[in-house]
């Protein structure tokens, strides 16, 4: 006598093959990477440590939290952004030097001997400045565009956008370190020492300059989703902008012509990151008080202390935390609404 | 059971621009004057996703099913409520999304990878499998623009399936590759609901969701219509396709047969005349759908001019293909061989109607006594049938299994 067994379970009918499955963590989990089971996993998970809130309000340190923990994909990013950028091309990275090395090039020859600038080692000095604006200037290009190419992931994968634009931080930071290891050689070609007891400077003033380049990447790349102008107005404003930092002056004629104008030049938080970086690098040369009464460059470098520069260096390391922070804020306010305007 | 997505009081405007204004000279010039009409995609979502389930998110075009999954993904943020997801959580909204064509199909797993949440280390562990789940083994150097689409898409799949989320979203994403493939995606997901894994798909087809969920979401408007297990849900859905006057999907949309829907009934002969032809079944009028199982009468009235010898009548039931489902021939007629000369009201009854979802049509003809048409209800009735229970295809054929009492086990 055949007995009747009716296989559909849980109301469902036979012709349901999904549902005839066990009912879920019922069955022996086979054991997962890390050791766990799934069910462990999945439970571990599901406690409050895993959770994620998504809402319209977004919380400064949570931020941070994400970034953190996607810093792996940071590093994927910088490395694509690489690969990417010199795929194809024979020189390869070389060509991250090129144009660097052309600038310096042309500004030397023009400077040193159109302009006959008085400034001794004026190549050195020139390099010293050059390599901060360079990082500076190269991240903003970067990043002000950052969200609007890579709109295709940003419509369709979830992961802090702020990445993107850091990423462009890190991607210039490899081509600064690539120009440092040249200024070395320079120095070292050249025999010139820097300001050795001045260069604890140089990690102040580099925390400084990270902190304010990614506040402002991370802005503009916002910024430029909703309003493409940024993109071209960041060129234009950045042409000015190398005008107004001492790098092929020196800042001492400024403040030597206007009390006033010295201030004013010191507003802009990338002078005292490119004046600690002439300080501790080409700083050897200060002070040149007799040249300047000869009829010479004047005072190349302010003869100021160690803590005045870390002073200035402070002040600027607030203005960067202020507009990381206002950074933040703003890009989590208007992040919401990406997927729709790209 | 505990929820593994919580969504509470979730709604998102979109603003929608009659032109687009990106550049500052056009911010400028329209300053504070914006032509956009606010639309909300979503009205104040409250939801729980059970951990471990399988939820589909059902509903025609533009209804905010994109949008809801976007909010819980995280990918666009709500105008106000919040999403709670606990779990780590993976989006398969579009595969390949990121992937960069100037490079190797193996950076390009790992810039995938960490894209979608996981770390250097297990996408290390992954990686072979990965690439036997893709099949991409001999191509896995390669640039990624030598690759064909079926590779891309294959590559995009396999790296987001092994993430092994607690949480994967899905949407619209099965229907990749060639049959094998698709196959293998849904053995896949089989395999993750049978991990306990919690998953959401969102999709406009009703028959894979239906064979997939455990409960689906119907969303309206930015609404969500009913939550409930799958028969009922994709009832739900469908009523709401009929009231919004939107062919069912899955099936043609019903082009002719809608415009003849308004015309008279025809005379086709002389020596009669249908008057009308109408369907009924339990609850008609109340629902538009007539639940699978249920009886079906298809009433005419016809008027004969004439006096007809042994009439038969024909009874058809064609899908909106116009596909003969059935059709059968009355048998003799109560009172005698003759289709008495006048008004006559016909009922014939349909005493189960095996069919599972879809639009059907009645139609009736008559006959004399040569198998000669003399005329035909044209058009015919249109009745929709709904499915409640969980079984798919065609009709419903219920089975029973048996087994040989003195055999102690049976393989699967």
């Amino acid at each position: 006598m055949p007995a009747l067994i009716n296989v559909a379970k849980r109301g469902h009918s036979c012709m349901d093959v999904v549902s005839q499955t066990e009912p879920p963590l019922v069955e022996p989990l086979e054991e997962v990477s890390d050791g766990l089971t799934t069910t462990e996993r999945l439970g571990a998970a599901r406690g409050e440590l895993a959770s994620r809130v998504v809402s319209s309000r977004v919380r400064l340190g949570a931020r941070l939290v994400e970034i953190w923990t996607s810093r792996e994909l940071l590093m994927f990013l910088i490395r694509k952004e690489l690969k990417v950028k010199y795929k194809g091309s024979f020189f390869g990275l070389l060509w991250s030097m090129l144009n660097p090395a052309a600038v310096l090039g042309v500004y030397y020859v023009v400077f040193k001997y159109f302009m006959k600038s008085q400034i001794p080692n004026f190549a050195i000095f020139l390099f010293s400045g050059l390599i901060v604006w360079n990082f500076f200037s190269a991240t903003l290009n970067g990043s002000v565009n950052a969200i609007v190419a890579n709109s295709g992931i940003v419509k369709k994968v979830s992961f802090p956008r702020e990445i993107l634009a850091i990423s462009q931080v890190g991607t210039s930071l490899v081509f600064f370190f690539f120009q440092a290891i040249v200024l070395i050689i320079f120095l070292v070609g050249f025999h010139y020492a820097p300001a050795w007891n001045y260069l604890p400077l140089i990690p102040v003033a580099m925390i400084d300059l990270l902190l304010l380049t990614t506040a402002i990447s991370i802005l503009l790349s916002a910024m430029n989703v909703y309003l493409r102008d940024v993109k071209h107005l960041i060129e234009v404003l950045l042409q000015v902008w190398f005008w107004g930092i001492p790098i092929i002056y020196s800042y001492n004629r400024v403040y030597h012509h206007s009390k006033l104008l010295g201030w004013f030049f010191l507003a802009d938080p990338v002078t005292p990151i490119v004046l600690a970086f002439q300080r501790s690098i080409y700083g050897k040369v200060n002070p040149l008080h007799s040249t300047y009464l000869n009829g010479g460059d004047g005072p190349i470098l302010a003869n100021y202390p160690y803590h005045y520069y870390f002073l200035m260096l402070g002040w600027v390391f607030l203005i960067g935390v202020a507009m990381m922070i206002v950074a933040f804020v703003v890009f989590s306010r208007i992040e919401g609404n990406f997927a729709e305007e790209l | 059971m505990s929820s593994a997505i919580e969504i509470q009081h979730v709604s998102k405007q979109f603003k929608l621009y009659q032109e687009k204004y990106t550049s500052l000279k056009e911010r400028i010039l329209h300053a504070g004057k914006l032509p956009y009409e606010e639309f909300w995609a979503l009205k104040d979502i409250n939801l729980e996703i059970q951990a471990g389930k399988t939820t589909g998110i059902l509903g025609r075009n533009g209804c905010g099913k994109s949008t809801l999954l976007k909010c819980i993904a995280g990918i666009i943020q709500p105008s106000s409520g919040q999403v709670i997801v606990r779990g780590q959580l993976a989006a398969m909204l579009e595969l390949g999304a990121g992937m960069q064509p100037d490079l190797s199909g193996r950076d390009n797993i790992y810039l995938n990878g960490s894209l979608l949440g996981l770390s250097r280390r297990e996408i290390d562990k992954r990686f072979d499998e990965i690439v036997a789940f893709a099949e991409l083994e001999q191509f896995i150097d390669n640039q990624l623009k030598y690759y064909s689409t079926g590779m891309y898409v294959r590559l995009g799949f396999a790296v987001a399936v092994n993430v092994e989320p607690d949480v994967l979203l899905i949407d619209e994403v099965l229907a990749v590759g060639d049959e094998r493939f698709q196959e293998k995606c849904l053995d896949k997901v089989k395999e993750f609901q049978k991990e306990g894994r919690t998953i959401v798909v969102v999709s406009h087809a009703p028959e894979l969701m239906r064979k997939l969920c455990d409960e689906i979401i119907v969303m309206e408007h930015g609404n969500v219509a009913i939550v409930a297990p799958p028969g009922e849900a994709i009832r739900v859905f469908r009523e709401t396709l009929i009231t919004a006057g939107i062919s069912v999907p899955d099936e043609i949309e019903d082009d002719e047969l809608s415009d003849d829907e308004t015309a008279p009934v025809k005379h086709v002969h002389r020596k009669a005349e249908f008057l009308s032809l109408t369907v009924d079944y339990p609850g008609f009028g109340e629902r538009p759908y007539l639940v699978t199982g249920d009886p079906l009468r298809v009433r005419i009235e016809i008027l004969a001019h004439e006096a007809i010898p042994s009439a038969r009548f024909g009874v058809v039931i064609l899908t909106e293909k116009e596909e003969v489902v059935a059709a059968q021939l009355s048998g003799e007629l109560a009172g005698g061989d003759v289709l008495d000369e006048g008004k006559t009201g016909i009922t014939f009854v349909f005493d189960t109607v095996p069919l599972l979802d879809g639009s059907y049509v009645a139609n009736v003809d008559v006959r004399d006594a040569h198998g000669q048409y003399l005329a035909f209800a044209v058009p015919g009735a249109v009745f929709e049938v709904m499915n409640v229970g969980q079984e798919s295809g065609l009709i419903s054929m219920p089975m029973r299994t048996e087994m040989d009492s003195d055999v102690t086990s049976i393989d699967a």
